[in-house]
C-alpha cells in the first residue's frame, strides 16, 4: 500500500473521478429503467450497470485494484460459494417435483 | 501485551491481521446478504405477478446518491490520515456520519408512509423482501454508524499515541463502509426499478 503523499493525492484524484462516474451511472440506472424493457433485458442491463459501479467501488474505493493474493484468494473462494447460494434454489424448479406433472409417477407428485 | 501485526505486515500473508480479518468478514457477510438475493430471485421466479411501482424511485434515488456520497467521503478520511492532516480527516469521518444519519432518517419517512398505508411485510411477497432487505441493510448502516461514532469520539486519541494503528482502523472502517454502499448499488435497481 503506498504511503508517500504524491501517491495518495493521485488516489484522491481518482476517488473524485469514481464519484463523478458512479452519480453518471447512477442517473444512467434510472434513465433506462423507465424505457420499459422486456423483464429479462431491463434485468440485464440493471445488473450490467450495477456491476460497472460495483466494480469501480471495489477496485478503487476498496483498493482491490491493488491488493495482495490473500484477499484475492479469499474473495475469488466467496465469490464460487455466492453464485452457488445464488443459483442451486433455482434448481428446485427445473424438476418435476410436487408440481403434478404427468410424466411423472403418481408417488413423486405429492399425492 | 501487545496484539502482533497491527501495522506491520505478517510474512506469510504480506498483511496486517486486522486487513485479512475485514476481508473474511466481508466475505461471511457477501453470504448473508446472497442468502437474501437467493431468495428474492426464487420468489419473484415462482411468482405469479411481481409489483411495480410500489417504491419510490425519486427517494431511492436520492439515498442512493447519499450513499455514494458517504463512501467518497469516507475514503477521503482515510486519506487524510495518510497525508497526516488530521482536521480534515474529522471533517470527512464528521461527513460520512452525517450522510448516514441522513440516508437512515430517509428510509424512516419511506417506511412510515408505507406502514400508515397499512403496506407492511405481511402485506405482500415484495413486501416481505423488500422489508427484509432494506431493514438488514439499514441495520448495517447503523453499526457502520457505532463506529463511526467511537472514532469520532473515544476511540480519536489513538491518532495520538498509534497514529499508523489508527489509520490501519480507519481504512478496515472504509472497507465495511463501501460493502454497505456496495449492497445498496444492487439493492436499489433490483428493489425499486425491475
Amino acid at each position: 500500500m503506498h504511503s508517500d503523499p504524491a501517491a495518495i493525492q493521485k488516489s484522491v484524484r481518482g476517488y473524485i473521478m469514481v464519484f463523478v462516474m458512479l452519480m453518471i451511472f447512477t442517473v444512467m440506472t434510472v434513465a433506462v429503467a423507465r424505457f420499459h424493457f422486456a423483464v429479462p433485458v431491463a434485468i440485464a442491463v440493471a445488473l450490467v450497470i450495477a456491476g460497472m459501479k460495483g466494480t469501480m467501488v471495489a477496485a478503487v474505493f476498496m483498493h482491490l485494484n491493488h491488493e495482495r493474493w490473500w484477499v484475492y484468494g479469499t474473495l475469488m473462494l466467496t465469490v464460487v460459494f455466492f453464485l452457488v447460494l445464488l443459483f442451486l434454489p433455482v434448481l428446485t424448479s427445473l424438476d418435476g417435483l410436487g408440481t403434478g406433472s404427468p410424466w411423472l409417477p403418481l408417488e413423486s407428485r405429492g399425492r | 501485551m501487545n496484539i502482533p501485526y497491527t501495522v506491520e505486515a505478517r510474512p506469510d500473508t504480506g498483511l496486517p491481521n486486522g486487513k485479512l480479518g475485514i476481508w473474511l468478514f466481508l466475505a461471511s457477510e457477501v453470504m448473508l446478504f446472497g442468502a437474501l438475493f437467493s431468495s428474492y430471485i426464487l420468489l419473484r421466479v415462482g411468482a405469479a405477478e411481481w409489483p411495480s411501482g410500489e417504491l419510490s424511485v425519486p427517494l431511492g434515488t436520492i439515498n442512493t446518491i447519499i450513499l455514494i456520497g458517504s463512501s467518497v467521503t469516507m475514503v477521503m478520511a482515510w486519506a487524510s490520515l495518510k497525508l497526516n492532516n488530521w482536521g480534515r480527516h474529522r471533517l470527512y469521518l464528521g461527513l460520512t456520519f452525517l450522510l448516514a444519519l441522513v440516508f437512515l432518517v430517509n428510509k424512516y419517512f419511506e417506511y412510515a408512509e408505507h406502514l400508515h398505508l397499512g403496506e407492511g411485510p405481511n402485506h405482500s411477497t415484495f413486501l416481505a423482501i423488500y422489508f427484509t432487505l432494506t431493514g438488514l441493510h439499514g441495520l448495517h448502516i447503523l453499526g457502520g454508524m457505532v463506529v463511526m461514532a467511537y472514532f469520532l469520539g473515544p476511540g480519536a486519541k489513538m491518532w495520538k499515541t498509534e497514529p499508523e494503528q489508527f489509520t490501519n482502523r480507519i481504512e478496515y472502517t472504509g472497507l465495511y463502509w463501501h460493502f454497505v454502499d456496495l449492497v445498496w448499488i444492487f439493492l436499489f435497481p433490483v428493489l425499486y426499478l425491475l
